[in-house]
């Protein structure tokens, strides 16, 4: 084995690999110790840098809805005392990322069970679809899968989990407003979703 | 027979041996050959051994893995549409936690690589590493040098703020000054004959698939090559058959690299944290006032540019940068010598220095020039201004209308039909404004087949097609009917 020895040139690396018989490199305590130093700020450097990505990525799924607005379905007068479910669009504004969506979304304006007035989603409590009123039978319809409903919104038969959702309500200034939420779909117990 | 392997013994398993074994350790072991591959990747001879020289490339390595981790990370809220790029980009800054923090790391880890590049370069030119059967690792070397500039031009573009966009269109014209070719070229790089949304969309893919892509593929070339051919170590070192005593990469080097790699990612996190990267207004191309500048790694050639007017250009940035390209590319073709100290390679490293100094200089005088220019100064420190006041206003998102709720239509009647549209659920198969379903065709354009009375005839009794779909029956009072018909014959 050759040990052409050069490295006193311009070179004064003391890490050079020691003679040819011992595999070990030289100093292996000095060693072992700097390279735990190194491990030991990289282990500190980490969470600096991963707690920020984490939540960065994370940020959306911890998302609380967006503000939801209370709309003037009109004068609360006209709404003491439905014969039958009036039906409405309510302008709702949905934070969407980076965007901001508008749309409509249909309520019925009806009767609760002990006569007071009740603001009803629309969006059936199954998968989501418009619930009709029928006036020939006297029940809400949906036509996705043929849940019925009470005039007042009470689950009757179909594979709806529950009845239909009521939306919060008000009366402000003698306008009856309403908040309009989003509930999830297929539980039987009632969940704003945003 | 060139030796490959020089004098050195590795570490052997009885050994006094740093590195930890365990349980764990031998079930891999057994399974994958885990021991083995750690002696081949760790146990790299070093002739000479560990140096702190010869960390850039590590760092190197380092930092792009870093800008492929922040990459995928704003890559779950960009949006690289000419429309929404900006505000994406607006909303990861102002809104998402940590969002101007992640983007920092990403836009300083930028610059990071190109200076790294340089110092990498120039430690491996001036210790003459690519002599000695080298020339692959060096021009696979080149290629890396030029994709990582792509991936700063390409990725320069993505946030579609005033500075992106028209720095890109200076960009972009620069080749079109090349006779025959240049305009062809622009288009190329436009995808079109303008800057809009085919450019967005092809840098974004370029920047996030192709480049990115390629320069994995030239990493791991340019490792391969490394590690086959051994590294070149010190200058006074053979470069054809080394005959320094050489030491394993770890633990010597690794510490070194490890060191240097934790230095260069505190300081861009640093920065990211004290000095945000700044977004500028949604690019307008109708303004005619502002004034583009180039990021900073391609001032020297904004500046070069300035001394090849008119029909000259063609030399200045045609035919020299194609020379100047060449010669580093071809390097070790060209200097055959097996002399790696840099005092007896006279030509080679006075070349080098000049291009080096002239580049930093052009970089330089394109500051000055600036500074120096009453009415350039003002502008840019307006745009500056701008740029600041952008970032501190709060966030306004992008509005658009929702599917299921066109505009509200002029005509009360067909405004109540879409009422009717949508309280039946016929959206629900039909589709949103009756664009159509799977379940159901589509109602847009139905005035063409069957005019209005015939169509609130058809709600009534249905065809056998109707029966066959399963549409299911409706009560309508004559006003729901005749709006319901009106809205179903508007839809275009």
């Amino acid at each position: 084995m050759k040990t052409n020895d050069l490295s006193n040139g311009g070179a004064n690396n003391s890490e050079a690999a020691g003679s040819g018989s011992t595999p070990a490199p030289h100093h292996p305590a000095r060693r072992s110790f700097l390279l735990r130093l190194l491990n030991l700020a990289a282990a500190g450097l980490t969470p600096v840098l991963a707690v920020p990505y984490i939540r960065f990525l994370l940020y959306p799924i911890f998302l609380r809805g967006s503000k939801k607005l209370w709309f003037s379905l009109g004068a609360a007068g006209q709404f003491s005392s439905p014969t039958a479910p009036i039906s409405r669009l309510v302008p709702v504004k949905m934070e969407d990322g980076w965007l901001e969506s508008s749309g409509q979304r249909p309520v019925y304006i009806t009767k609760d069970a002990q006569g007071q007035v009740e603001v009803l989603s629309a969006v059936c409590p199954h998968l989501g679809c418009t619930v009709q009123w029928s006036s020939a039978k006297n029940q809400f319809l949906c036509p996705c899968h043929g849940s019925v409903f009470t005039p007042d919104g009470a689950h009757i038969s179909g594979p709806s989990p529950r009845g239909m959702d009521s939306l919060p309500v008000k009366v402000e200034n003698g306008e009856l407003m309403v908040k309009y939420e989003d509930f999830s779909q297929l539980q039987p117990v009632k969940k704003v979703i945003g | 027979m060139s030796t490959q392997q020089p004098n050195f013994t590795p570490p052997s398993a009885p050994g006094p041996d740093t590195r930890r074994r365990g349980r764990m350790f031998d079930w891999f072991n057994q399974r994958i050959g885990l021991e083995k591959l750690l002696h081949e990747a760790l146990d790299e001879p070093i002739p000479g051994g560990p140096r702190f020289a010869y960390v850039f490339g590590s760092a190197l390595l380092a930092v792009f893995l870093l800008q492929i981790v922040t990459g995928v990370a704003l890559l779950f809220y960009y949006g690289p549409t000419v429309d929404h790029a900006h505000t994406s980009v607006a909303y990861i800054v102002k809104v998402v936690t940590g969002g101007s923090f992640i983007r920092g790391l990403h836009v300083y880890g930028a610059s990071a690589m190109i200076i790294l590049l340089v110092v990498h370069l120039a430690q491996t030119f001036l210790y003459g590493a690519y002599k000695g059967r080298r020339e692959l690792q060096w021009v696979s070397g080149c290629v890396l040098l030029f994709l990582v500039l792509g991936m700063g031009f390409t990725g320069y573009l993505l946030p579609w703020d005033e500075k992106a966009y028209f720095a890109t269109k200076v960009g972009t014209n620069v080749p079109s000054e090349i006779p025959v070719v240049g305009s062809l070229v622009k288009r190329l790089l436009l995808r079109g004959n303008h800057l809009g949304a085919l450019t967005l969309s092809s840098f974004f893919v370029l920047h996030v698939f192709v480049i990115s892509g390629l320069i994995v593929l030239f990493v791991v070339m340019h490792l391969f090559l490394l590690r086959h051919r051994g590294a070149a170590g010190p200058i006074n070192e053979d470069p054809v058959e080394p005959k320094l005593k050489a030491a394993p990469f770890y633990p010597g080097q690794v510490i070194k690299d490890l060191a240097f790699v934790l230095v260069v990612i505190v300081a861009i996190a640093l920065l990211a944290h004290f000095m945000p990267a700044d977004l500028g207004p949604k690019a307008n191309p109708a303004d005619t006032q502002y004034l583009p500048r180039p990021d900073w790694y391609f001032r020297f050639l904004f500046q070069w540019l300035k001394y090849w007017p008119g029909s000259r250009a063609i030399i200045g940035i045609g035919v020299i940068p194609a020379v100047v390209g060449l010669l580093l590319v071809v390097l070790p073709f060209i200097d055959r010598r097996p002399e790696r100290r840099p005092t007896r390679r006279p030509v080679a490293v006075g070349i080098f220095l000049a291009v080096l100094v002239g580049v930093i200089a052009l970089s330089a005088l394109s500051n000055y020039d600036d500074s120096h220019n009453p009415a350039v100064a003002k502008q840019l420190a307006l745009q500056r201004q701008q740029s600041d006041e952008f970032l501190r206003a709060p966030f306004k998102p992008d509005v658009q209308g929702a599917a299921d709720a066109p505009a509200a239509p002029a005509n009360p009647l067909i405004a109540q039909g879409a009422g009717v549209y949508q309280a039946k659920s016929c959206f629900a198969c039909h589709g949103a404004g009756g664009a159509g379903t799977p379940m159901a065709p589509k109602l847009v354009g139905i005035s063409q087949k069957v005019p209005a009375d015939q169509l609130a005839y058809l709600l009534q009794h249905y065809s056998p097609a109707m029966i066959k779909g399963g549409m299911p029956k409706f009560q309508f009072s004559d006003a729901d009917l005749k709006a319901l018909v009106a809205y179903l014959e508007s839809l275009k």
